[in-house]
Parts: C-alpha cells; structure tokens; sequence
C-alpha cells in the first residue's frame, strides 16, 4: 500500500488555537499517510482533534506546523474533489432537501436537467425521496444527517471526509448506509477518512484504524484490518472481528493505564 | 483572502442593535433532534387563529368601553361618537385622505430610502471588517440623537420643503435597519459558510446563496423596527412648516383645544402604521418560513 504515493499526506500536523493568553494544542504532531482508495477510519476520544484533522484536510483550517498535502500538493483550501460531511450536518435551513443536495453542482456548474437526475438518485439513495421538498427544520436527526450524506456524494468527489456521519441514526438505516458507502468506495475507488466513536463501525469499515488520544491530541495506535475480509454479516460476527475490536477497544478506553471517556452522543450537534 | 478572514472581525462585539422582535433574533440554525415530526411541513397555526382573534376583538371592545367610560366620567376626552363624527366630516371634504396621503407618502419615501441604503450598507460593514470600522462610530453616535434633535440642523440644512421632513425620516428608518442587517451578516453560522465552501462555492455565491438568505431574518425585523421609527417621527417631520398631512393637522388642532380632531389623526396613524406593519409581517412569515421557531 505504502508502494504508490500517497493520496492523503499528513506530516507532522501541529494545531494550536489560542483561547485568550493561553494556547491550546489540538494535535500535536500528526502524521498520517492514507493511500489512494484506502478506507480509514478515526476513532479517539472527544476533544481529542478528529474534527480538527479532518478540517486541515478539506482546507477549513491550516495547520499551525507541519503539512497536509491531497495528491501531493499543499492544502490550500476546500475543493470539489474532497466531499466533506460534517459533524453539525450543515444543512442550508431556506432550502429543501433537494435544493440542499443541489447546492454543490449548481456551484460545480452541472447542467439542470443532469443536476436534477443526480439529486434524485443520491436522494434515493438515504431515502429521503418523500421528503425531498421539505425544509430541513421538518426532518428527523437522522433525516438530516442523511441530507447531508446525499448533499457530499453528488459532487462525486474523490475523497470522502466523512465527521461521524452515521452518528445520528438508528442501527438499521446505520447498516443500510454503511453498506451503501462500502459500495460507492469499491465502486467508485474512492479514498475515506471516516471519524466516528462506534469501535464497532470503525473495525467494520476500515482497512486501518486509527485510534487517537487527547491532551494534545495525537495518533495513539494504528490497527490494520486485513483487506481479504469481506465487509459482511459473518465478518461482523467472526472471532476476527471480535478481535480487532477487542484491541481497538483497549486502546481507546485505556489509553496508558488511564480511562478516557469515548466521544459519545453528547458530542452530537445540540 | 478569505470569507472566513472577511468575517472574523465581527464575532466579538456584543449586539448593539438588540431588536425588540425576538423569534428572528436567533438564526443560528440551532436544530434540535427531539420533536421533529415526519408529516408533511408548513402549515401548523391556521387551524388556531380563530381564537386569538376572538379575543383581540373583546380587547378591543373593552378598549373603546373604557375609552368612553372615561369621557363621561368628565376627563378632557371626546367621546367615540364625536371623533366619528370628526372623521365624518374630515373624509367628507376630503381632508382626512388628503393628509393620510401626505404622511403615507413621506414615511414610504423615507422608509424606502432608508431601507435601500441600510441593506447594502449593512451588509458592506458585516462583511469588510475595515468599513466597519470606519461606518460604526457613525451610526452609533446618530442612534443616540433623537431624530427631533435632528430638524434644527435640517431645515437650515435644507430649507422647509419636502427634503428636510423625508431626511429625518430616512434616517429613523436607516438607523433601524442597517444595524439589524449588519447582526444579520456577523451572525450567519460559520458552518454553513464552510459547508458551502468544501461544495465548491466562491465569495460571491457564498454571499448571494448563503449570507444574503442567512440574514434575511435579521433585515425584515430591522425594516418593521425601521417603519416603526420612521411613523414616530412623521409627526415630528411635520413639524416642519407643512401643509398637510396627519401631523401637521393634529398640531393645527392642538392650537384650537379640537380634542377630536387630534383622535382621527392619532388613530389613522395607528391603523395606517398597523397595515404597514402587517404587510412586513407577512413578508417576513414567507420569506423566512425555514426558521425554527420555538
Ligand atoms: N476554533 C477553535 N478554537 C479553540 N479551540 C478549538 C477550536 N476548534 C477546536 N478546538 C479545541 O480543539 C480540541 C479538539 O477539537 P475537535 O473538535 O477536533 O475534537 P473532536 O475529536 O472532533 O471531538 P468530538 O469527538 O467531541 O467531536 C477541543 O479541545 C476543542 O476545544
Ligand atoms: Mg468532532
């Protein structure tokens, strides 16, 4: 894997933010190289900087030392090519579901009656098809998140940032759409970096997972997922499987001897 | 250079302009999970009007009783039969209409005016941190003048015409609104510009879909504050050497103790103000119908 260069590059990523006369680390030296259609996925406690990572990457943010680099160049802003799903959903309240997932290829310049094609099918796609002219505000939580699911997979971009995107939905609708993103990634090869706090989700979808740790936030363990398993029921219920969660589990809950709290869902957006 | 740059500026102050609306106070695009219902949208408040409506009527039923109780316990009021009887006479010969059109006239001039500056200027100073700088003491210095304070300078400014009443009026209705329009723009959610952002949108598309939208809120309750301060000071306006209009007239009947005719004046500015006010109410329920409200 480590053959070809890399898609995403994160050397040695320092952010600080500073509150007042203090200054915060929110990572502290990082450094991350996840190869073209490679699926990896973070897990780590809240606060511990995934979102702040996932940031640096779609260009929101620049890193106070180190670099990021996507297909070897430098970030220097948000691009079409990387989709990003944030953790607050981000969905524009004065449009409708539809215009919401329309939004980025009227911007992308795609003709109306393809933008229109396209926001149907991706809207069908998290079925959200009866809802697709209601206004955000009428939607469920999990409605949402999958309008903002929708709204990243239309401009087809290469890259997936996803922020614990599944984060908000019940356990059906959760494994209908992880399996609908395994499909787009070996469909369409595309690259994710895909954060989450469920040690299950990350071991089911990734090929590595990294596990992060708090004060200053930091790549703490790195856990390979072997790429001949196949992402399906008996994977789930495998004693492999068990394994690889076991270790994951261990290295986010007890981080050097010490209990860190897992980002749970007090972290969803309120 | 960056939105994000452009905006930063803006996130400290505290609110000057605190509006006295208070539900299109909040755009923050706070969504709560809990409650959200999976029926269709829209339309939940109609089915409860009739209500409401009730008892604005018994409200003001009790009003005009209370009114006329205290005109015949002896206090220096005329009585709701002779104001009608008034305004009887002043639409009759053509007064009443003659002088609602002056007034009408000058507050939507001004109004106009006011609102049309105040919305690009609003949005240049959210926007640009430097023009903010240079615009706010500006404006912060003039909201504290009462625009009474203001007509001295304005009439030997520019004499006793039209201009001078239209100007104070303007400036009401500018002040109102531009501080409202510039919240509006400080305080459009960050995510929501990055989001636009990462979908591929340059500054101008994040202007025009997402900050222009985003402070729409801010801007209606600024225009109904606006037109509020722009009737306040209509009759102030007329003040001014005027022939007609609502105040002028009620300030030539002050001269002469006609009680009733100070009433059809006081009242038709009152309904004239409402239906204004009712006007910009409906446009804010459609144009801001995404809100949450709570
Ligand atoms: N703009 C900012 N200014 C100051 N501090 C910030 C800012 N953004 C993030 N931080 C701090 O950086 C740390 C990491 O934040 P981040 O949002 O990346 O955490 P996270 O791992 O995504 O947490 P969660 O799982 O709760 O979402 C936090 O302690 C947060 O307080
Ligand atoms: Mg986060």
């Amino acid at each position: 894997m480590t053959s070809t260069p890399a898609k995403i590059s994160v050397q040695h990523v320092t952010k600080t933010f500073s509150l007042g006369r203090q200054t915060f680390t929110a990572l502290d030296d990082v450094s991350l190289d996840i190869a073209h259609h490679e699926f990896v996925t973070v897990v780590g406690p809240s606060g511990c900087g995934k979102s702040t990572l996932m940031n640096i990457l779609a260009g929101l943010e620049t890193p106070t030392a180190g670099r990021a680099l996507v297909d070897g160049a430098p970030v220097s802003g948000p691009g079409p090519e990387r989709g990003v799903i944030f953790q607050q959903y981000a969905l524009f309240p004065w449009l409708t579901v539809r215009q919401n997932v329309e939004f980025g290829l009227r911007t992308t310049g795609v003709p109306k009656r393809e933008r229109r094609a396209r926001a149907e099918h991706f809207i069908e796609l998290v079925g959200l098809e009866r809802f697709a002219d209601a206004l955000p505000k009428t939607l469920s939580g999990g409605m949402r998140q999958r309008c903002a699911i929708a709204r990243a997979y239309a401009v087809d971009p290469s890259i997936l940032l996803m922020d614990e995107p599944f984060g908000a939905l019940d356990a059906l609708t959760r494994v209908k759409l992880q399996e609908q993103l395994l499909k787009t990634w070996s469909q369409d090869r595309r690259t994710v970096l895909f954060i989450t706090h469920d040690v299950d989700e990350a071991v089911f979808l990734a090929n590595r997972v990294v596990v992060m740790a708090a004060r200053p936030g930091r790549v703490y363990d790195v856990v390979e997922v072997d790429p001949a398993f196949r992402r399906d029921e008996a994977f789930r219920l495998s004693p492999e499987f068990a394994a690889l969660r076991n270790r994951v589990w261990h290295s986010v809950y007890h981080q050097e001897g010490r209990t860190a709290a897992l980002s749970g869902s007090h972290s969803s957006p309120s | 250079m960056s939105v994000l740059d452009k905006r930063s500026a803006g996130r400290r102050q505290p609110r000057p302009g605190a509006s006295p609306d208070t539900d299109a106070g909040d755009t923050a695009a706070a969504d709560s999970t809990a409650g959200a219902d999976k029926s269709a949208p829209e339309h939940g408040r109609s089915g409860r009007r009739g209500l409401p409506l009730a008892l604005n009527a018994v409200s003001v039923a009790l009003g005009i009783a209370l009114w006329w109780a205290l005109a015949s316990a002896g206090f220096k009021l005329p009585t709701p039969p002779e104001v009608v009887s008034r305004a009887g006479t002043l639409i009759g010969d053509g007064t009443l209409a003659d002088d609602a059109l002056a007034s009408l006239t000058r507050v939507l001039v001004g109004f106009a005016l006011g609102t049309a500056v105040a919305v690009p200027v609003g949005f240049l100073m959210g926007w640009y941190g430097i023009l903010r700088g240079l615009i706010e003491p500006w404006i912060q210095f003039f909201r504290t003048i009462p625009p009474l304070a203001i007509i001295p300078l304005a009439v030997v400014a520019m004499g006793i015409d039209e201009t001078p009443k239209i100007f104070v009026i303007f400036l009401a209705a500018f002040l109102a609104c531009v501080i409202s329009t510039f919240q509006g723009v400080v305080n459009v959610d960050r995510t929501l510009i990055n989001a636009a952002r990462v979908l591929g949108a340059g500054d101008a598309t994040i202007f025009a879909r997402v900050v222009v939208p985003a402070s729409t809120p801010f801007i209606l309750v600024g225009m109904r504050v606006g037109l509020g301060s722009a009737w306040a000071t209509l009759v102030a306006a007329e003040l001014i050497a005027a022939q007609e209009g609502l105040g002028y007239r009620m300030q030539n009947a002050q001269l002469y103790y006609d009680l009733p005719t100070i009433f059809v004046g006081l009242i038709s500015i009152g309904i004239l103000g409402l239906l204004m006010d009712r006007v910009l109410l409906l446009a804010e329920r459609r144009l801001t119908r995404w809100q949450e409200r709570r």
